[in-house]
């Protein structure tokens, strides 16, 4: 079946079976990599990608369903450099093989937007992106700092 | 996943008179696609429908395609649904998974979810994996010798402690049932889970008396601190005049085979001090009729435990 998809800006057409994910869709029909494949069940939190401006699992949902734009890891940063989340998890060193990264990322954009910042309640947001390397100590800790650069920045606007 | 053609209905009579399968957030029904656990051949994207909003005009209504995140995070939702809903799965998946297809979702038994084990639920009369094998996570209320699947929803046990009813529209028109009505026990028939019938589908879910629930909770535990189904969960409602029980509604997740309500322990609170002693003495009652499995057995204490940790909670004598 023909879609059409709004990925980062960009709508993209395609023609593809009613059960092909978004995360097939993008991967393998449009070579936008960043959203991992870890379990493919749901489970995992490593194709975690924004539909409509929110958290979501690209695995878990078909390409054919999507109607609100897509944004993935490769639509964050601007021509000015990183988004601060990104900068964030470099200078916090919150990866190690870098697999569930991207997924964390999508997740910590929607939390520090949301302003949470207590330590429980980021490591409750982020429980459902998992980090096999257990990188989490560094992870809180980014998701706390780009938070932090976001109200800072807010003040000064 | 195998071959399906997918159709988009445009209103809610185009998808009860199709006959296909519905899809919503797809967390349940993509997932078990995958897994070959459901197979259907023509599947309904159902989400653009108009069964959206929440009102708390007449009691409290949620359009069964409101996401669980979305119902969460408004202000008129009573404590007991909204900590039900927040303690339910990710954040992500909050955001994916709808009202209505969290109460259709089906169970986590391994057994059910793997094609190569037997199970009554997946594949009537092949038997059941889990009451000889592995079932330290299986119900030990309401199972019968052909299935012991727990129902997995948070939100559905809450839904039941609050008196909850269903707005169903089917093929030959709409209907309305008590939510306590709706889930089946397994008996002989594990495969049939609910009142639904055929093209039937879910569009409203009502609470009429929200304000019954002003004073409530939800307390699940579970294996892990977050993003864990229950092992047991208790939501509670409890209204105190001077210092006596006036009024109690329970029900218990993750110990049954569908959400679990006890009317004999709020019969046995009513009238009582509201005291730990007496929470204590209506708890032991709570788990009557269990029937344990080999590695399930500590789910007995477990339930009397959880319950007396959520009335203490709405006395503010619990501890988080």
């Amino acid at each position: 079946m023909d879609i059409a998809l709004q990925i980062n800006g960009t709508t993209e057409h395609l023609d593809i079976a009613p059960g092909v994910t978004l995360l097939d869709a993008l991967r393998e029909h449009l070579g936008i990599t960043g959203p991992k494949k870890g379990c493919d069940r749901g489970q995992c939190g490593a194709c975690t990608v924004h539909i409509g401006g929110r958290t979501a699992l690209s695995c878990l949902t078909l390409a054919a369903t999507v109607r609100d734009p897509v944004t993935t890891v490769e639509g964050l940063s601007t021509s000015d450099g990183l988004h601060p989340v990104q900068q964030a998890f470099a200078d916090q060193d919150a990866l190690q093989c870098g697999f569930c990264t991207p997924g964390q990322i999508m997740s910590a954009v929607a939390a520090a937007a949301q302003g949470i910042d207590d330590p429980d309640e980021v490591r409750e947001f982020m429980s459902g992106n998992l980090c096999r390397c257990s990188a989490y100590p560094n992870i809180v800790a980014a998701v706390r700092r780009a938070g932090a650069e976001e109200r800072r920045t807010d003040a000064t606007v | 996943m195998r071959p399906f053609e997918l159709t988009v209905p445009a209103t809610v009579d185009e998808a009860v008179a199709s006959g296909h399968t519905f899809l919503a957030g797809g967390t349940t029904l993509v997932d078990l696609m995958k897994l070959d656990v459901v197979t259907p051949p023509r599947v309904a994207d159902i989400t653009a429908l108009p069964l959206r909003g929440i009102s708390t005009e007449d009691g409290l209504r949620i359009g069964a395609l409101e996401r669980m995140s979305d119902v969460a995070a408004h202000p008129g939702v009573p404590p007991a649904i909204t900590r039900a809903l927040t303690l339910s799965a990710s954040q992500q998946l909050r955001n994916m998974a709808t009202i209505g297809g969290n109460l259709m979702q089906r169970t986590r038994c391994g057994y059910f979810r793997d094609t190569t084990m037997p199970c009554n639920k997946r594949s009537p009369g092949s038997g059941c994996g889990a009451i000889g094998g592995t079932n330290r996570m299986h119900a030990v209320l309401g199972a019968s010798r052909h299935c012991a699947a727990t129902h997995a929803s948070d939100l559905a046990v809450a839904l039941v402690a609050l008196d909850a009813e269903l707005r169903i529209t089917g093929p030959d028109g709409t209907r309305a049932l008590p939510l306590t009505d709706f889930y089946r026990t397994p008996g002989d028939t594990p495969d049939i889970e609910n009142d639904l019938r055929s093209g039937e589908l879910i569009t409203d879910v009502l609470v009429p008396h929200p304000e019954h629930a002003a004073n409530s909770t939800y307390v699940k535990i579970r294996d892990r601190r977050s993003y864990e189904f229950a092992l047991c969960s208790v939501a509670a409602t409890l209204e105190v005049t001077g210092g006596v029980v006036a009024e109690a509604r329970i029900a218990a997740g993750g110990v049954g085979t569908i959400p679990w309500r006890l009317p004999g322990v709020e019969a046995a609170l009513r009238g009582e001090p509201a005291t730990e002693s007496s929470f204590a003495a209506a708890a032991e009652i709570a788990a009557h009729g269990a029937e344990p499995l080999a590695h399930n057995g500590f789910k007995v204490p477990l339930l009397k435990r959880t319950l007396v940790r959520a009335l203490l909670d709405l006395t503010g004598g619990g501890e988080r």
